[in-house]
């Protein structure tokens, strides 16, 4: 920190200072690991406990992966008999494919648009609550992750020795998914 | 404001769970202070998130020591910097973990080598605490 001045016409001090952040930004192709947040037909979105801005777009995620809308989970369909599911709450590992950094900060005429919106919505009398898609909502930062690929995806889909094949992994996967998925109903 | 130099260094995880630890001795040792703490509270929350992750990864059992001697022994082998700085956040247990965080993987490196590679990882790093290779079977 410099010293500080006091400008003519200001009543404040006004002091020169450097400082320096640590930030949180991954490089593109690095990989992450996380949790999964929500799932909607938008795709997955992950977090990492101090940073939920990271999703997965369903052309980013294993040949053979949907949605399941009635229980609201991604599947990937690796063989017939063998489904895996992408259950909120558990480990995901990802690869980085973008970045978009937006300013929010709102500016004059957005702010007069809002508050026009919030005042009509009030004076309709209707109290909405809409269930928001993560997907749709701007973010500062977000990060676009790839779960394509030997090794994305679940951890619980790789966590057994790699000498196994992918099958008898995904076969523990699968149980230990469906065991969670049945206490969670 | 302006930035002067934007990118200054990268930090391993390790080095950044350091960093949060000085945060929170000087906030510790500031006391309570009521009109300090009400702007403190986001650097609070902020600091306790990154802590909380960063505890749950292999970072959280590393030392000075630890990662000395892994850069010490892998001065040998032909991995990049960035390689190596994902390989110390991310302590990969497999063969398949190793490729996904080498580029060219099957140019560089036979499978002899990679094997070699996850041995030493396992060997120089220490796992979490709450790695799942401490368990024997997982739990269902």
């Amino acid at each position: 920190m410099e010293n500080s001045y006091i400008y003519p016409g200001d009543g404040a001090s006004h002091t020169r200072t450097t400082f320096q952040f640590v930030v949180f930004r991954p490089s593109i192709e690095e990989i992450l690991e996380g949790v999964v947040l929500s799932a909607s037909s938008s795709g997955l979105q992950v977090s990492l406990g101090f940073f939920s801005g990271i999703f997965i777009k369903p052309e980013n995620m294993v040949a053979g992966s949907y949605y399941d809308e009635t229980e609201k989970v991604w599947i990937w369909n690796y063989q017939e008999e063998h489904k895996l599911f992408m259950d909120v709450g558990q480990k995901i590992r990802l690869r980085v494919i973008s970045e978009s950094f937006v300013d929010t900060t709102p500016s004059g005429p957005q702010l007069a648009a809002e508050h026009q919106a919030a005042v009509a919505a009030a004076a309709a009398g209707s109290v909405v609550a809409v269930a928001k898609d993560p997907f749709s909502e701007v973010h500062p930062y977000t990060i676009y992750g790839s779960t394509d690929g030997s090794g994305l995806g679940m951890i619980s889909w790789w966590a057994e020795d790699e000498d196994e094949d992918v099958k008898d992994e995904a076969n523990e996967g699968q149980e230990d998914s469906q065991s969670e998925h049945l206490e969670s109903t | 404001m302006e930035v002067l130099n934007s990118n200054v260094a990268l930090l391993s995880n390790y080095e950044v769970l350091e960093v949060l630890h000085e945060v929170r001795s000087a906030q510790d040792s500031e006391g309570s202070k009521k009109s300090v703490s009400k702007l403190r509270t986001n650097l609070a929350n902020i600091t306790y998130d990154v802590e909380k992750y960063l505890q749950g990864t292999a970072c959280s059992s590393q030392s000075p020591e630890v990662i000395r001697n892994f850069l010490i022994a892998t001065r040998s082998l032909k991995i990049t910097k960035i390689e190596k700085l994902q390989i110390l956040n991310l302590r990969p247990t497999s063969i398949v973990e190793l490729q996904l965080i080498l580029e060219e993987v099957e140019e560089r490196f036979s499978e002899e080598e990679m094997q070699e590679m996850t041995n030493l990882i396992q060997e120089l790093l220490p796992p979490t605490s709450a790695s799942p290779q401490a368990e024997p079977q997982p739990t269902s």
